[in-house]
C-alpha cells in the first residue's frame, strides 16, 4: 500500500429530486452530503452503514451512474466529477463496479463469454476476437471457473459463480480501481469467504484498489485497510480500521459496533449492548446539527443546533462535537 | 416430557423436473423454555422442516414423518382421517399454541387492514373476547413489543411503519395467545444491524419472561450465539450436528460446522488471518448423494462417505454428529 491517492473526493454532493406533484414544494433527499475521502493506491477503503446512508450513492455517484451535484471527485489526476462522453469513457476503463445482486446483474440472454467479452468491445482492448477470447478464458481461470463455462448462460450458474462472473467482468479491461457494492450479502455464508478471498488474491496479483461498500461489519473489518462510517448522507468517522473497531470515537460507531452479532456464545451472552433508540430519520427532512443528534445518548443542545465539522483525532476523522477542544 | 418431538421427518416436494428431497430423516425435540436454533444455508432444508410441521407447505409438498408430537398432540398429517380433519387441528393450533415470526414482516401483514384489526384477529379467532376487550389486548401486546404511542398507531396501516417496528407487530402477533413454541424464520435477516441488535434484545426478553420455547431459523452464527440454548446444523436437508450452544460453537464434531466456523470473521480477532472457505458449492436435493450430503465439499472425506449415510454419533447427551470419521472402523479402512 502507498501513500498516494488513486482516488480523492472532496466534499461529494448527490441530490435527487424527489418532489412529487408539479405545484409542491420542492423535496429534495440529499443522499450524499459533503463528503470527503481518499482511497490509496493498492488499498481497500471500506465504507459502512445502515440502509438509507447514502453508501451505495456514493459508490454510485464515484464511477458516474449519477451525476454529483457539487464537489470533486478526482481520480488518478484528474476531476472527474463533471465529465462527460468520450472524456469519461477513457476513465471508466479503469474504473469498474462489482454489484450486490449477481442475479439482476448479467444479461440473461447472453453467454458467459459474451458478458466478460463486451467491456473489452466497448473499450476497443484487443484487436481480434481470438484475443478477446483468450482474455476471457485466461480471466475465468483468475476467477476460478472453468474455460469450458464460456458458452453457458447464467442462469446455469449458482449465486457464487453468477458473483464470479461478475468479478470476470469487471476485471476484463485490466482496471486499477473497482467499486465492489455488496458484492457478498446476497451469497451464503460458506460462499461469502471463497469471494471474499478470490477479491483479495485479486488485489495482491493485479495491485488494485477497492472502495468497499458493505453492511456486514465483520467482513468489512476482515477485508479492509481503513474504514469509513456514514450516517444519513454523511461521513461521521474514518480511519484505520483496527482503530475504527477496538477504540470507536464517534457515539455512532459505537453503537453500530456494539450491535454486531458476534459469533461467540460466551461473549454474545453476557455482552452489554449499547441499543439505539429509535430509527434513522428521513433524509427529505434530516434534523437539523448533527445528523445523529436524534438518536445519540451523549446529544446536547449544541448537537442539535449546530453540524459538527470533521476534525482529525489521533490520526483519524471524526466529525462530533464532543471532540471539538 | 418435550414440548415437541420429531422423529425421522421427510419432506418431499414433487416439481417439473422429478421429486425433490427437501428435508431428509430430520429428527430433534425441544423442552418447555428452550431456545432451538436451526442453522443452514439456503437450500439446506430448514425453513421447509418448520413449515412441514406448523403445517404450511407449499401444495406440491408430502409430509411424512415416524412422530410429530406436539404439546402431548399428534400431529403427523398422515396420522389424520383426512385433510380436512388436519387442516382444522392445525388451524387451532396456529397463532394459539404455536406461533410463526417471518422473515418479511411487509410480505406477512396485510397491506389494506389498520394494524390494529392484524392484532385482534388471532386474539379473536381463539378466544371468547369482545371486540373491545381485544382492542385492549392489541394496545397491550403493542407495549409489550416497545411500540411508541399505541393509541395512535394502532390505527395506522403497515405501510405507515418502518421495518423495524413492523417487525415488531409480527412479534406481537405471534405473542397474541401465549404460545408455547414460537418458531421464528429469520426474523432479523431483512434488518439493519442497530435495528437488529432492537428485535434481538427483545425477542430474548420475550422469551425469558413468558416461558416459550423459541425455535430460530437463521443463516447467522451470531444471531444463535446471543439468543440460543442448543443448536442443530443442516445440510442437504439434514441435521448434521446437534448440541448445546458451547458444543457447537468451541468443540464442533462435523466437517460442515468446523468449516461454517472458520469462514465467518469475527470482529474480536485482531490477526489478519485468511478465511478458510467451504470449496464447492451445496448439493442438489433433486438428486441427493447417496452417501455423506457433504462428501463433495468434505476435506476430509473417506471411500465409505461416498457409499453410506453416517449414523448419529453421540459425545453426550446433548451432543451428536453424523459423520463417518467419528467411526474408529471407518477411518482405519
Amino acid at each position: 500500500m502507498s501513500e498516494k491517492p488513486i482516488l480523492s473526493v472532496r466534499n461529494l454532493k448527490t441530490y435527487f429530486d424527489v418532489t412529487k406533484g408539479l405545484f409542491s414544494k420542492k423535496q429534495i433527499v440529499k443522499a450524499v452530503d459533503d463528503v470527503s475521502f481518499d482511497v490509496l493506491e493498492n488499498e481497500t477503503f471500506g465504507l459502512v452503514g445502515e440502509s438509507g446512508c447514502g453508501k451505495t450513492t456514493l459508490g454510485r455517484t464515484i464511477v458516474k451512474l449519477y451525476e454529483p451535484e457539487a464537489g470533486s471527485i478526482e481520480f488518478m489526476g484528474t476531476d472527474i466529477a463533471h465529465l462527460k462522453g468520450a472524456e469519461l469513457k477513457s476513465f471508466r476503463k479503469d474504473m469498474q463496479m462489482i454489484f450486490q445482486d449477481p442475479y439482476a446483474s448479467l444479461n440473461p440472454r447472453m453467454t458467459v463469454g459474451e458478458i466478460i467479452k463486451e467491456p473489452m468491445i466497448i473499450h476497443n482492448i484487443y484487436n481480434t476476437d481470438q484475443e478477446r477470447e483468450e482474455r476471457v478464458v485466461e480471466l475465468l481461470r483468475i476467477v476460478g471457473l472453468k474455460p469450458d463455462h464460456i458458452r453457458r448462460y447464467p442462469a446455469e450458474f449458482s449465486g457464487g459463480q453468477r458473483q464470479r462472473i461478475g468479478i470476470a467482468r469487471a476485471l476484463a479491461v485490466n482496471p486499477k480501481f473497482i467499486v465492489c457494492d455488496e458484492p457478498i450479502s446476497a451469497l451464503d455464508v460458506s460462499i461469502q469467504a471463497q469471494v471474499i478471498n478470490l477479491l483479495k488474491n485479486i488485489q495482491k496479483e493485479m495491485g488494485l484498489s477497492y472502495l468497499f461498500i458493505a453492511h456486514d461489519l465483520s467482513m468489512v473489518k476482515h477485508i479492509s485497510d481503513r474504514i469509513g462510517v456514514m450516517y444519513l448522507g454523511h461521513m461521521v468517522e474514518m480511519g484505520k480500521s483496527d482503530d475504527v473497531y477496538h477504540r470507536p470515537l464517534h457515539p455512532y460507531t459505537t453503537a453500530l459496533l456494539s450491535a454486531i452479532p458476534i459469533p461467540d456464545p460466551d461473549t454474545a451472552k453476557t455482552k452489554q449492548r449499547i441499543l439505539l433508540e429509535g430509527e434513522i430519520p428521513s433524509p427529505i427532512n434530516p434534523p437539523a446539527g448533527c445528523p445523529f443528534s436524534t438518536r445519540c445518548p451523549k446529544a446536547s443542545e449544541r448537537c442539535r443546533k449546530e453540524m459538527p465539522q470533521p476534525i482529525e483525532v489521533g490520526g483519524r476523522m471524526v466529525a462530533c462535537h464532543l471532540y471539538e477542544r | 416430557m418435550a414440548l415437541l418431538e420429531v422423529e425421522n421427518l421427510r419432506t418431499d416436494f414433487t416439481t417439473d423436473q422429478g421429486t425433490v428431497y427437501a428435508v431428509r430423516d430430520v429428527s430433534f425435540s425441544i423442552e418447555q423454555g428452550e431456545a432451538l436454533g436451526i442453522v443452514g444455508e439456503s437450500g439446506s432444508g430448514k425453513s421447509q422442516t418448520m413449515y412441514s410441521i406448523i403445517g404450511l407447505l407449499a401444495d406440491n409438498g408430502i409430509v411424512t414423518a415416524n412422530k410429530i408430537v406436539f404439546d402431548g398432540q399428534d400431529i403427523v398429517p398422515g396420522n389424520f382421517a383426512n385433510k380436512k380433519a388436519y387442516e382444522n387441528t392445525m388451524k387451532d393450533i396456529r397463532g394459539n399454541s404455536m406461533a410463526m415470526i417471518f422473515q418479511d414482516p411487509m410480505t406477512f401483514l396485510n397491506p389494506i387492514m389498520k394494524i390494529g384489526a392484524q392484532l385482534t384477529e388471532p386474539i379473536m379467532n381463539h378466544n371468547k373476547v369482545t371486540e373491545k376487550e381485544a382492542h385492549e389486548l392489541a394496545l397491550e401486546l403493542m407495549r409489550k413489543v416497545g411500540i411508541p404511542s399505541p393509541e395512535k398507531r394502532i390505527n395506522q396501516y403497515p405501510f405507515e411503519f418502518s421495518g423495524g417496528m413492523r417487525q415488531r407487530i409480527i412479534i406481537a402477533i405471534a405473542l397474541a395467545n401465549n404460545p408455547k413454541l414460537i418458531i421464528a424464520d429469520e426474523p432479523t435477516t431483512a434488518l439493519d444491524v442497530t435495528i437488529q441488535a432492537q428485535v434481538l434484545e427483545l425477542i430474548d426478553e420475550l422469551k425469558k419472561n413468558s416461558g416459550s420455547s423459541v425455535i430460530m431459523i437463521t443463516h447467522d452464527l451470531g444471531v444463535v450465539a446471543k439468543l440460543c440454548d442448543r443448536i442443530a446444523i443442516m445440510y442437504g436437508g439434514k441435521i448434521v450436528e446437534i448440541g448445546t450452544d458451547k458444543e457447537i460453537f468451541y468443540d464442533p464434531k462435523h466437517p460442515y460446522t468446523k468449516g461454517l466456523l472458520n469462514c465467518i470473521a469475527n470482529p474480536d480477532d485482531d490477526d489478519d488471518k485468511d478465511l478458510e472457505p467451504i470449496a464447492g458449492s451445496p448439493p442438489d436435493l433433486l438428486n441427493p448423494p447417496k452417501g455423506c450430503p457433504f462428501v463433495d465439499r468434505c476435506p476430509d472425506a473417506l471411500r465409505v462417505c461416498k457409499e453410506y449415510q453416517p449414523d448419529a454419533t453421540k459425545f453426550s447427551d446433548t451432543h451428536q454428529c453424523s459423520c463417518w470419521l467419528h467411526y474408529e472402523k471407518a477411518v482405519k479402512e
